[in-house]
């Protein structure tokens, strides 16, 4: 008996010692250490394929070098940058309105939601051929692109995120005798604004589709153009260094747009208790 | 001023349940008045439509027939001479404290230095202003629904409408925040028609408890209680109090279902 109590004590005194030694890897060790673990294995495997089949990560920084090196990767980037940042904040400028005024109104719920719905499923791809007619082949089709595959997903977001206010909020502006356009204004919008963010997020993937997509369609430019011509070319360790800068891109904007929701909502992460992270 | 009356209010509800539509009576012909300066609580089992009695006065809800009337002008939706106060306070999670009271204020027009001024005026009469740069979360329950109380009165209305304003707190924070209010009504003199579940107090706060029942009003009593109250604690004690609370229960338990 005596030994068992001793026994339970010790654990109980080891269980309240540990949480305080055991501190958690932060975030971007266990990140690192997983980028780590792929890119080892990609290069092991990856030496195994012949070049024209698949390629590993050292043969993509000597391409990425010699890019970087001629300024083609920069120009590139720079013609891929413009519509796709003009598109982008077109959609959230319109997006978020838009969807506003679909959350927040039955009569525009009736009249325009089912556009939106069904607009998010639309395959744009099939219609950039029209767009093309419509507005040529330079830089203009190429933000609209971009800014149809953007604008949906922040639309349906936002009005999602305005469906799910708690309706004793907006009481308590009713109670007040707050005009709607205040209501929507001072109470709607700040209680959506984590949806409106998520959905920020979210376009940034297909923003970057998008704009790969007008590229390989319209005028062969920027990154889309680098990447069709070495594939052309049979090189495939050049095809993926645009591909790898696309996927950092998105990866950085979200990061950009985690910090701006901080910044413009902190009560959210407070609430959700991630503000000490 | 402010007196309130119903008169012959009735609420119908459409509901639809699997397909099936049934209609509720909230409230049935409910007749009853509120003087000025008077407490008044709404009490009797959930569903019984106090409520709804409630939010009809504040205009949230419009009755199907009747009328109620604050110092004779028919409540027509919501307006500056009635405050609520919500049973979950309902503050807004991304204002302070002291920018949640401002809200209401800036709603009737008010800006500039008497905004801030009377906001953190009315914080300070419900004890919180230390807290006032505070969010919500970072607030007990009971600072809430202080903060609440404060956002009410600071739009200065007539009268003061609460919706079961403690039943989501504990005990002992319920009986501070009850004398406070005895405390908060000595000094402002306001109207208050407060709902509840809660026996004791509604005992312990009305001048007159509204016993309603099926959305009708059961009954209407008198608490042979004094003002002012000043402690709770020896009101309980009193026969009177233990008179009018068995008094209440056998209203409300009157004709009731044997469970």
């Amino acid at each position: 008996m005596v030994d068992i109590a001793n026994r339970n004590e010790k654990a109980a005194a080891a269980e309240e010692a540990g949480p305080a030694e055991r501190k958690p890897w932060p975030r971007w060790v266990i990140t690192l250490a997983s980028i780590t673990v792929a890119l080892g294995l990609w290069e092991i495997f990856g030496r195994q394929v012949n070049p024209v089949f698949g390629s590993y990560p050292s043969a993509i920084a000597v391409a990425f070098w010699e890019l970087a090196v001629s300024g083609q990767l920069w120009s590139a980037l720079y013609d891929s940058l413009r519509p796709f940042l003009l598109g982008y904040a077109l959609a959230i400028l319109f997006g978020v309105p838009l969807g506003l005024l679909i959350g927040g109104f039955r009569v525009a719920e009736a009249a325009l939601g089912i556009y939106v719905t069904a607009g998010y499923a639309m395959p744009l791809v099939a219609l950039v051929p029209l767009l093309i007619l419509w507005l040529g082949l330079g830089f203009a089709v190429k933000v609209a692109v971009v800014f149809l595959m953007a604008l949906f997903p922040i639309t349906i977001n936002t009005w999602l995120g305005v469906v799910a206010v708690p309706k004793t909020l907006i009481e308590v502006g009713k109670s007040f005798v707050a005009p709607d356009l205040v209501i929507l204004r001072r109470i709607v919008l700040p209680a959506t604004l984590p949806y409106i963010m998520a959905g920020v997020r979210l376009a940034v993937g297909r923003a970057v589709v998008a704009m790969v997509i007008a590229e390989f369609f319209t005028t062969i430019s920027g990154l889309g153009a680098v990447i069709i011509n070495s594939a052309n070319n049979f090189d495939t360790a050049t095809m993926f260094v645009p591909i790898i800068i696309l996927m950092l891109m998105a990866v950085g904007l979200n990061w950009l747009i985690g910090w701006v929701e901080r910044r413009v909502a902190p009560w959210q992460a407070e609430i959700a208790g991630r503000d000490r992270e | 001023m402010g007196e309130v009356t119903f008169l012959d209010v009735s609420k119908r509800f459409t509901l639809r349940v699997d397909e099936e539509i049934h209609h509720v009576q909230a409230l049935d012909r409910v007749s009853f008045s509120v003087k000025d300066g008077e407490i008044v609580a709404l009490i009797g089992p959930s569903g019984c439509g106090k409520t709804t009695a409630l939010r009809v006065a504040m205009g949230l809800d419009a009755s199907t027939s009747g009328r109620v009337t604050v110092d004779g002008r028919e409540v027509n939706g919501c307006g500056h001479d009635r405050g609520m106060v919500f049973q979950h306070a309902e503050l807004l999670p991304w204002l302070s404290a002291l920018q949640n009271v401002m809200f209401g204020l800036e709603m009737k027009g008010m800006r500039g230095a008497p905004l801030r001024e009377t906001a953190e005026k009315y914080l300070h009469l419900v004890g919180l202003k230390d807290s006032q740069n505070r969010r919500p979360h970072q607030l007990s329950g009971g600072m809430k629904q202080r903060v609440g109380i404060a956002r009410a009165l600071a739009i200065d209305p007539k009268v003061l409408l609460m919706d079961e304003p403690f039943g989501a707190l504990d005990a002992q924070t319920r009986e501070s925040l009850q004398a406070e209010l005895l405390d908060i009504h000595a000094r402002t003199g306001k109207t208050i028609i407060f709902v509840t579940h809660d026996l004791d107090e509604a005992v312990l706060i009305a001048d007159r408890i509204v016993v309603m029942k099926h959305g009708r009003v059961q009954e209407v009593m008198d608490v042979p209680l004094k003002r002012p109250r000043p402690d709770l604690g020896i009101v309980r004690g009193t026969p009177e109090f233990a008179e009018t609370r068995y008094k209440v229960w056998r209203a409300i338990h009157d004709g009731a279902s044997v469970h």
